[in-house]
């Protein structure tokens, strides 16, 4: 119970009914407090910006971002409609060409338009999940062993503590260069941009899965590990019954750090590397320099944060779901 | 009657930073086939230690414990624990805690409907069908302390090992408790060893009580041979000038003779085995405190 609770009850011995009162305070919290939180920034938002001059005018604030939004889904529809027409066209097209023709094999072309901000969004969290994923079938298993087995930890574990801090950017080069050499297919599954991106996001958010399993696994009651082996659980037994549920909460603790770390990453990593993605639209708009630049990065900005943010919230709601640990938040 | 566990003048030493640390020195006993045994003694002496090497879990320095006939190596279920803080996997209900052991020690016996019915039986005997499917933060200390103990039974094992059950209970769930017990063990006249710091309980409980030495070095200082009739009832026997006198010997045991006269007393002790960490390193666990 918070001070506002505590406050609230005492208020409803006056009047309200508690039920009311606990209503109340809780409508307060969750809905009220942010919301001013929330124009308190705006307000502050929109005074600072008056005041910054950049070489491409005005710092926007919050109005000017919002135009763009509604600019950036303009865009958007215009660009599906093209598309639509685009299909359409070639589509009578080729009617009209079988008609004549009954043997024409009719050509059908991939529509190539500029990307929308809303297709940028969707590549990047394509990638982001793809390398999140990655991470996952790598760092879980091996978190598992590393925990299990004193030798592997001190063999490993050097290089884990080497490895982490290493930033996206050193890895980016590499990984381009590797991607380049080694997948060479003529008519390729993905994009060799995607692949930069996505081992890029899976080296750098690899780590505090690794390490979170590891100690979940390592520091598993000794008292559970007993009772395993009285039963005389076989090693895979031991695993799936004993090890990998008691870690769980401690899995699910790294797996929000690095869904975290992946995001940050793809964006910084999309930008450098001029990958598809919410890194290139924010690039792009920075190298065009248009009076409107800056107002569509910072819509960038809020979707990046907003879409990180939903990230997070949604492995915990997975969390809720799986975990038998009821203390997660 | 015949021997059915023989504890044989087992030593235990356990490595520690400041050398090796004998916590136990000749502990040497004979349990028959369906005997209650209590091992009472000063908290730190080695009661633990004993039940430990005994389920397997350590492997005694000198000497070593034989079961039916064949020398104890490593843990298994014809060698039950139930230990002290109950140890159920706590994303388990009560049932699958039960079903976890049945399945490992009679999946390949018994058919589906009669594991089902096992289960179900062994839980019962506990009184817990009630709240079988309950998680174990759904229940109460006494209730998972006796899923523990049904989920011990559940294995059929030739010695029940019991470490202080009923330590962390208050006073009347513990009363219920040994009348369970009791109960229990009248019915499948099973092989106990249980590890107690309460003399009542041990009185009313045991056969024999065991009284164990301070450590370090701890050893067997003396055997009190409890002869009250079963079935035995708490409250008739508070009267019965013989039960309290087998408290009164066990209680002076506890005050008196509890340390060692060939070794000196305060010899500086390690530190609690419970304090020595996992093995993950040390810096592994500092990240994540960052991390968190
Ligand atoms: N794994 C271990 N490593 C080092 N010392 C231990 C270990 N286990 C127990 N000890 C020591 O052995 C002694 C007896 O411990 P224990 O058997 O747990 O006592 P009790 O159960 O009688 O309270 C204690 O001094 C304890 O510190
Ligand atoms: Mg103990």
């Amino acid at each position: 119970m918070n001070t506002t609770t505590v406050i609230a009850t005492k208020f409803s011995s006056l009047k309200l009914p508690h039920l009311d009162a606990t209503l109340f305070s809780n409508a307060m919290r969750l809905v009220a407090l942010p919301v001013a939180g929330i124009l308190a920034f705006l307000l502050l938002w929109s005074v600072t910006a008056q005041n910054i001059d950049t070489s491409l005018g005005k710092f926007p604030g919050p109005a000017a971002v919002m135009e763009q939004f509604n600019a950036l889904y303009d865009e958007h529809q215009r660009s599906r409609e093209k598309e639509r027409a685009f299909y359409e066209r070639q589509e009578k097209r080729n009617a009209e060409r079988v008609a004549k023709d009954p043997n024409y094999q009719p050509k059908i072309r991939a529509y190539t338009g500029k990307e929308t901000f809303l297709d940028q969004i969707i590549t990047s969290l394509i990638t982001v999940m793809s390398g999140f994923l990655l991470a996952v079938a790598i760092a879980i298993p091996l978190g598992i062993a590393i925990g299990l087995s004193q030798a592997l930890n001190n063999a490993i574990n050097p290089i884990i503590q080497i490895f982490k801090p290493v930033s996206p950017l050193a890895w980016l080069p590499l990984v381009t260069m590797v991607v380049s050499a080694l997948y060479t297919s003529p008519d390729p599954l993905v994009a060799k941009s995607f692949l930069n991106s996505l081992i890029t996001v899976t080296l750098c958010c690899l780590w505090p899965m690794v390490i979170n399993t590891a100690v979940g696994v390592a520091g598993i009651d000794k008292d559970l590990v007993n009772v395993s082996k009285v039963l005389r659980l076989p090693a895979l037994r031991h695993v799936q019954k004993i090890v990998l549920p008691a870690s769980v909460p401690m899995i699910f603790t790294g797996m929000r750090l690095s869904l975290g770390v992946a995001w940050m990453v793809l964006i910084a990593a999309e930008m450098l590397a001029q990958n598809p993605g919410l890194g290139k639209f924010v690039w792009d708009e920075f190298q065009n320099g248009s009076s409107d630049s800056l107002a569509r990065i910072m819509a960038a900005v809020l979707v990046i944060g907003l879409i990180g943010f939903l990230l997070d919230r949604g492995m915990l709601a997975l969390q809720k779901l799986v975990s038998w640990d009821k203390a997660a938040n | 009657m015949s021997v059915l566990l023989d504890i044989s003048h087992i030593d235990m030493e356990f490595p520690t930073p400041k050398g090796p640390f004998t916590a136990l020195r000749d502990v040497d006993l004979k349990i028959s086939q369906g005997e209650f045994v209590s091992l009472i003694g000063h908290s730190g002496c080695g009661k633990s230690t004993v039940l430990n090497v005994v389920a397997g879990l350590y492997q005694a320095t000198r000497g070593g414990v034989i079961l039916s006939g064949k020398e104890v190596t490593e843990p298994g279920p014809e060698r039950a624990v139930v230990f002290q803080n109950h140890s159920l996997l706590p994303w388990l209900t009560a049932y699958e805690n039960v079903e976890l052991a049945v399945k490992q020690v009679f999946g390949k016996n018994k058919s589906k409907a009669e594991m089902r019915e096992w289960i179900e039986h062994n839980l019962d005997l506990v009184h817990m069908s009630h709240a079988m499917h309950k998680r174990p933060d759904e229940i109460s200390g006494g209730m998972k302390q006796r899923v523990g103990i049904a989920r011990a039974l559940a294995m059929q094992p030739q010695v029940l090992l019991m470490d202080e059950p009923f330590g962390a209970l208050d006073a009347l769930t513990r009363a219920h408790m040994q009348d369970s017990l009791m109960e229990i063990q009248a019915e499948l006249n099973n092989t106990v060893i249980m590890i107690t710091h309460d003399v009542d309980e041990a009185v009313l409980l045991s056969d024999r009580i065991v009284m164990m030495t301070n450590g370090p070095a701890a050893t067997i200082g003396e055997i009190l041979e409890v002869d009250l009739e079963r079935p035995r009832h708490r409250l008739e026997l508070a009267d019965d000038p013989r039960y309290n006198q087998y408290r009164a010997k066990v209680l002076k045991f506890l005050h008196e003779r509890h340390s060692k006269p060939d070794v000196p007393t305060k010899k500086s002790t390690p530190a609690k085995s419970d304090a020595v960490p996992a093995h993950a390193g040390a810096d592994i666990k500092e990240t994540v405190d960052n991390a968190a």
